[in-house]
C-alpha cells in the first residue's frame, strides 16, 4: 500500500476500499449501507495525495468483508477502486472493482413510460455505459441518458 | 449488416449505404407494384395505439406482395384481460414471420425484438422512434429533390414529443444538410436529442419562430403538437395552435419548396397548400406503402 495510508492506523481484520474519487468517500459509505453498521468502526481519509488518481478518498472497515453484490454498485461511483481484504493485519486479497460495458438489474431508468418500468412485465434495466468518470448511462430501451447524480440519487435512495 | 432478418428499431442503426439499398428496391417497388413475392408469408400487425397510415400501408404493402396479415387489436385481445405484452408477443411470434409493432411506451420495439426470434419493426414507440417513417421521409426528398444533401431543412412543431419530427432529425442529420429546429419553447427539443445532434456534428440552429427563416428553406417538415404524449393537459393547452403553416407564411418561401408533414394534420397545416406545387405529404403517405414493401422485402428475403 502507499506510505500515505500509513497516517490512519491498520486494521486487523476487514476491508479497505482504495481509489475512491476524492469527495466520494461519504457517499461510498451510504451507498455501500456502512453509516448503519455501529458494530464496524470506519475509518475515512479524504484528499489523499494519490499517483494514479492525483487526489483520493481512502476507507477502512473493521471486521467486514464487503458482499460481492456490493461491489459492482461500489464500480458505478469509484471505477478505479480497488479493495483490500485484510486479515491479521494482511492484505489477505486485493481486488480492482470493474465497470463492465452494460450495467444489468441494478437501477431503474428514469423514463417512467420506458418498457423496463412497466410492471407486468419480465424485463430487467439494462444500461450501456457512455462514459465512466464522470458517469454517463444509456438505456437500452428507450435510449435516455442517465447521469452520476441520478444514479447517486437513485443508490442512496435505495439504502 | 444486411438486410436480411434484420430488426428494424431506430434509424440510428441505418447507415447512409443501408439507406441507399432500401431506396433503390423502393424505386423498383414504385415502378412495379405487383410480385407474389411474400406468398405464403403471414405479417402480424401489433398495434397498441392510433394507426391509420402506418398500419394501413404496411397491411397494404404485405398484400401487394402476396403476403397474408393479422392484426392483434388491443381492445380485443387478452391483453383487456391484463395478459402480459411479453406473452402476446411470444404468441404472436408464433403466428407470424414478422412483427410490426407500434405502442405508447418507449422501448417496446427493442423489447420485442429480444422476445421474438422473428424479425421486428418498429411502427413507432413512444417519443422517440418512428424508423420507417423517417425513411419515407428520406425517400420523399430524395425523389423530390433528386438529393439528401446540401439542403437547408425546417423541422417546425412539436420535437419535444414528436416521434416523426425526432426520427426525422436524426435521418437527415447523417447527411450534410443546414437544419432549422423551430418550435415554440415549451416544444423544443429534449436535451438528450440536442446533444445527440451535437455529438453528430450536425449543422442546427434552434428558433421559435418560422418567419425568419423561411426564406432560406428547401424543404418545410411540418408536425403536428402530440396531445396523447402531454403528461399534464394544462401544459397543452398553453400550445395549442401555437403555430400555423398557410399560404400567408409561406409567401416569402422559395419557388420550389416542399411542405412535408408525416400526417395526420390537426390544425397546423392549411388545406390551401394540398393543391400547390409544394405539398408533399400526400405524396409521402404513398411513397409509404413502396418503402414498407421494399423493407419487407429486403427483411424476408434479402432481396
Amino acid at each position: 500500500m502507499e506510505e500515505v495510508e500509513m497516517k490512519v492506523a491498520k486494521i486487523r481484520n476487514g476491508t479497505v476500499i482504495d481509489h475512491i474519487p476524492s469527495g466520494k468517500a461519504l457517499v461510498v459509505l451510504r451507498l455501500l449501507g456502512l453509516t448503519k453498521k455501529v458494530e464496524n468502526t470506519l475509518t475515512i481519509a479524504m484528499n489523499v495525495k494519490s499517483k494514479k488518481l492525483g487526489v483520493k478518498d481512502i476507507i477502512k472497515v473493521e471486521n467486514l468483508e464487503l458482499d460481492p453484490s456490493l461491489v459492482s454498485i461500489l464500480a458505478l461511483i469509484a471505477p478505479m477502486a480497488t479493495i483490500n481484504v485484510i486479515r491479521d493485519y494482511k492484505v489477505y486479497e486485493k481486488s480492482k472493482v470493474v465497470l463492465p460495458e452494460y450495467v444489468e438489474g441494478i437501477l431503474k431508468c428514469p423514463n417512467p413510460t420506458c418498457i423496463s418500468r412497466q410492471q407486468n412485465e419480465p424485463i430487467v434495466s439494462k444500461f450501456k455505459v457512455i462514459e465512466k468518470s464522470p458517469l454517463k448511462l444509456q438505456c437500452m430501451y428507450c435510449y435516455r441518458y442517465v447521469y452520476e447524480n441520478e444514479v447517486i440519487e437513485q443508490l442512496v435512495e435505495g439504502k | 449488416m444486411g438486410w436480411k432478418s434484420r430488426d428494424v428499431i431506430s434509424i440510428d442503426d441505418f447507415t447512409k449505404e443501408d439507406l441507399e439499398i432500401l431506396f433503390k428496391k423502393t424505386e423498383e417497388f414504385e415502378k412495379s407494384i405487383s410480385s407474389n413475392l411474400l406468398k405464403g408469408v403471414i405479417i402480424g400487425n401489433i398495434f397498441l395505439e392510433y394507426s391509420t397510415r402506418t398500419r394501413i400501408s404496411f397491411e397494404v404493402a404485405a398484400k401487394k406482395l402476396g403476403a397474408e396479415v393479422i392484426n392483434l387489436v388491443a381492445e380485443y385481445s387478452s391483453i383487456k384481460k391484463g395478459e402480459s405484452l411479453y406473452d402476446t408477443l411470444h404468441m404472436m411470434d408464433v403466428y407470424s414471420d414478422l412483427l410490426v409493432i407500434r405502442s405508447p411506451i418507449e422501448g417496446t420495439a427493442k423489447f420485442a425484438a429480444d422476445v421474438c426470434k422473428h424479425p421486428v419493426i418498429n411502427a413507432g414507440d413512444g417519443y422517440l422512434n418512428h424508423p420507417t417513417q423517417a425513411m419515407i421521409d428520406l425517400y420523399t426528398i430524395r425523389k423530390l429533390k433528386g438529393r439528401l444533401d446540401d439542403l437547408k431543412v425546417g423541422i417546425l412543431g412539436d420535437l419535444r414529443y414528436g416521434r416523426a419530427a425526432i426520427s426525422f432529425m436524426f435521418g437527415i442529420a447523417k447527411y450534410s444538410n443546414k437544419l432549422y429546429a423551430i418550435s415554440p419553447p415549451q416544444l423544443s427539443m429534449r436535451e438528450d436529442v440536442r446533444n445527440k445532434l451535437i455529438e453528430a456534428k450536425v449543422d442546427f440552429e434552434e428558433s421559435s419562430s418560422l418567419d425568419k427563416v423561411i426564406q432560406e428553406l428547401d424543404v418545410l417538415y411540418v408536425t403536428r403538437i402530440q396531445k396523447e404524449r402531454f403528461p399534464d393537459i394544462a401544459e397543452y393547452e398553453k400550445v395549442k395552435g401555437s403555430y400555423r403553416v398557410d399560404l400567408k407564411v409561406l409567401q416569402n418561401s422559395k419557388r420550389d419548396l416542399i411542405v412535408m408533414h408525416p400526417l395526420p394534420r390537426v390544425d397546423e397545416l392549411s388545406y390551401e397548400i394540398d393543391n400547390t406545387p409544394m405539398q408533399a405529404y400526400f405524396k409521402q403517405a404513398e411513397y409509404g406503402i413502396y418503402v414498407r414493401m421494399a423493407l419487407l422485402s429486403l427483411i424476408l428475403r434479402g432481396e
